[in-house]
């Protein structure tokens, strides 16, 4: 298989010259790092080339590096089960830029493509139905995102007294605790965040 | 003059014993024929690979048993495969045979389930009867190995928790020679069954060209007529070394669906039956201390150990930076990890890949013209369970 896969990044590389900008085999795993304006095309020629035929889209994948200037990344994992292939396809790109969308090409694309939009708030260009997905209905924010809190903003309990489910700020007994072990020496910055926000005269 | 007929629009679930779980379907109905069909899913959403990012990788493991919660540890196994990939470890050969046995274990505790609910939802209800005491059993086996019926979190990094009693062994082996009766009793009340094929046959048909568009896997590609299976094209742990044939269905039909899934578990029993045949004796988890935990006994005795272990249990061992994405055949299709380390001791991207999800998005196509009674037969075909497609 190993060779295959070193077929296929030559093959890819001389057909897709002008769009393919790096490529690599890590951990025996193809992936090529492409812009994101190409991808249509290039996402067209892996599926319908005889030598390549990735005919199935496995999954995408969303991936947020908040200190980049190109913050979001997403990779596309194809299959090809006539070659026992597989190919990673990554593109990276802004926090306000609109992505295409694939669904023309591979209409399983399209749950993938709102889970992305649900989970990173990633806008995608010609999505015949761009929904939230596996959040709750009426849901602000983008949960997998690096700046929202692991606790999330809002809570539900059942309201004996209305009659119904009610939405309320999240309030912790304990506040979420991170212990940071890989610095043991250094120790953990709760005491100098207390410290500091006690100077300002405000309580957590 | 035109007969005017309006649609009518049915909300289906969220609470349906024949959703399989928490499933809101909202249909689009003319007369009793389905128009459209709108899946609202993520009513079990709880964060799973958020959560995974804050946890260290020992302690990631047992969210992977809350996914697919009728077959945890071949989930577990795709989430060790894949910090094993990163850390270039390599699996003693008896853990490696464990884990073949745990995993075939769990397909066919997962295809009893969907069978003889499938039979349920049509009609049918003796065969979970049955069906259920044998999954009993089953349970029961990953409790003498792991603690737990259900969430087991046994596998591990490098290896397994524990190796297995000499009994448990004995009783699995005894297990097998016994349960293709089962097999055979259930066929016996369903393969023929006039009604049950009434039900399924001709049924949510797919293409072979479909299935691979709607990027279905596992049984739903197979009873489509694509002879595909992840043990055998691109082989993990033992796979390549034992001998089962992969039942490839012709119509790709729910009625095929249901044979191939049959079909399965008898070869998922002659799995098993060589692996207790070749298991080997020796260690059943990686060697390497600053992986595996040192054992009980040597934390009282050896400062070293001590020192592991405390470093293992808080910190936990850190990762080669690097992605990876490992793919295994879980009962239900393809479940894939993509892994993202930057170097620490937790992921800092943990993507899932849920066969069911796939599957659950063709629900649209699959059931368009089809009866509203139906819809229970092709959701019961399609093998869905929410604790996986939600995450």
């Amino acid at each position: 298989m190993i060779s295959d896969i070193h077929k296929i990044e030559k093959l890819v590389n001389s057909q897709l010259t002008s769009k393919i900008y790096k490529s690599s085999i890590q951990n025996d795993e193809l992936i090529i790092f492409i812009n994101e304006n190409d991808l249509l095309e290039v996402i067209q020629f892996l599926k319908s080339d005889t030598n390549c035929k990735f005919k199935q889209l496995v999954d995408i994948v969303g991936v947020d590096y908040p200190d980049n200037e190109k913050r979001f990344e997403l990779i596309y994992l194809l299959l090809s089960h006539e070659h026992n292939t597989r190919i990673k396809i990554l593109i990276k790109f802004q926090i306000n830029q609109n992505i295409s969308s694939i669904t023309k090409i591979f209409p399983s694309a399209n749950w993938m493509e709102r889970e992305v939009f649900d989970m990173y708030g990633i806008k995608f260009k010609n999505h015949p139905d761009l929904r939230r997905i596996l959040t709750d209905y009426g849901f602000k924010g983008h949960p997998l995102r690096k700046d929202f809190p692991l606790t999330g903003f809002n809570e539900v309990r059942y309201s004996e007294k209305d009659k119904k489910v009610v939405y309320e700020p999240v309030k912790l007994e304990q506040n979420y605790r991170n212990f940071d072990f890989e610095s043991p020496w250094e120790g953990t910055n709760y005491i100098q965040e207390i410290n500091k926000l006690d100077k300002h005269g405000k309580k957590n | 003059m035109v007969k005017k007929t309006k649609s009518l629009s049915l909300n289906f679930g969220p609470q349906h014993p024949a959703a399989h779980g928490v499933l809101r379907l909202i249909l689009e109905l003319d007369g009793e024929i389905v128009q459209k069909a709108d899946p609202h899913i993520g009513l079990l959403h709880r964060g799973t690979e958020k959560l995974i990012e804050q946890k260290t990788y020992t302690q990631a493991l047992p969210y992977f048993d809350r996914l697919d919660y009728v077959a945890p540890m071949n989930q577990e196994h795709a989430f060790a495969l894949a910090a094993e990939k990163l850390l270039k470890i390599e699996v003693p050969i008896r853990a490696k045979y464990i884990r073949v046995i745990f995993c075939e274990i769990g397909r066919i505790l997962s295809h009893i389930l969907n069978v003889t609910t499938q039979a349920l939802d049509v009609g049918a209800l003796t065969p979970s009867l049955w069906g259920f005491e044998e999954r009993e059993t089953l349970m029961t086996f990953y409790e003498r190995a792991s603690g737990s019926r259900l969430h087991a979190n046994y596998f591990r990094t490098g290896g397994v928790h524990k190796d297995i009693p000499l009994k448990l062994i004995e009783d699995i082996e005894k297990f097998c020679k016994s349960f293709p009766k089962i097999i055979d009793d259930l066929e016996g009340l369903l393969t023929d069954n006039r009604i049950f094929k009434q039900r399924n046959v001709e049924i949510g048909i797919v293409s072979k060209q479909e299935a691979l568009d709607h990027s279905f896997s596992g049984v739903m590609l197979r009873g489509s007529g694509v002879p595909w299976d992840l043990r055998r094209s691109q082989p993990y742990e033992v796979y390549k070394d034992l001998d089962f044939k992969i039942p490839i269905g012709k119509n790709g039909d729910c009625y095929d669906r249901y044979l191939c899934r049959i079909e399965e578990m008898r070869e998922s029993v002659k799995i098993i039956l060589q692996c207790i045949e070749k298991l080997p004796k020796g260690p059943v988890k990686s060697i390497d201390n600053k992986i595996s935990p040192p054992h009980r006994d040597d934390i009282k005795q050896s400062m070293e150990a001590l020192i592991h272990h405390f470093k293992l249990f808080t910190e936990g061992y850190r990762v080669p930076k690097g992605d990876v994405y490992t793919a295994v055949e879980a009962p239900k299709g393809e479940f894939g990890v993509y892994l993202i380390s930057d170097g620490s001791s937790k992921p800092y991207r943990c993507k899932i890949r849920a066969p069911g999800f796939s599957h659950l998005q063709a629900m649209d196509y699959l059931i368009r013209g089809h009866m509203l009674a139906d819809v229970p037969a092709v959701l019961g075909s399609l093998d869905i369970v929410f604790g996986e497609v939600d995450r």
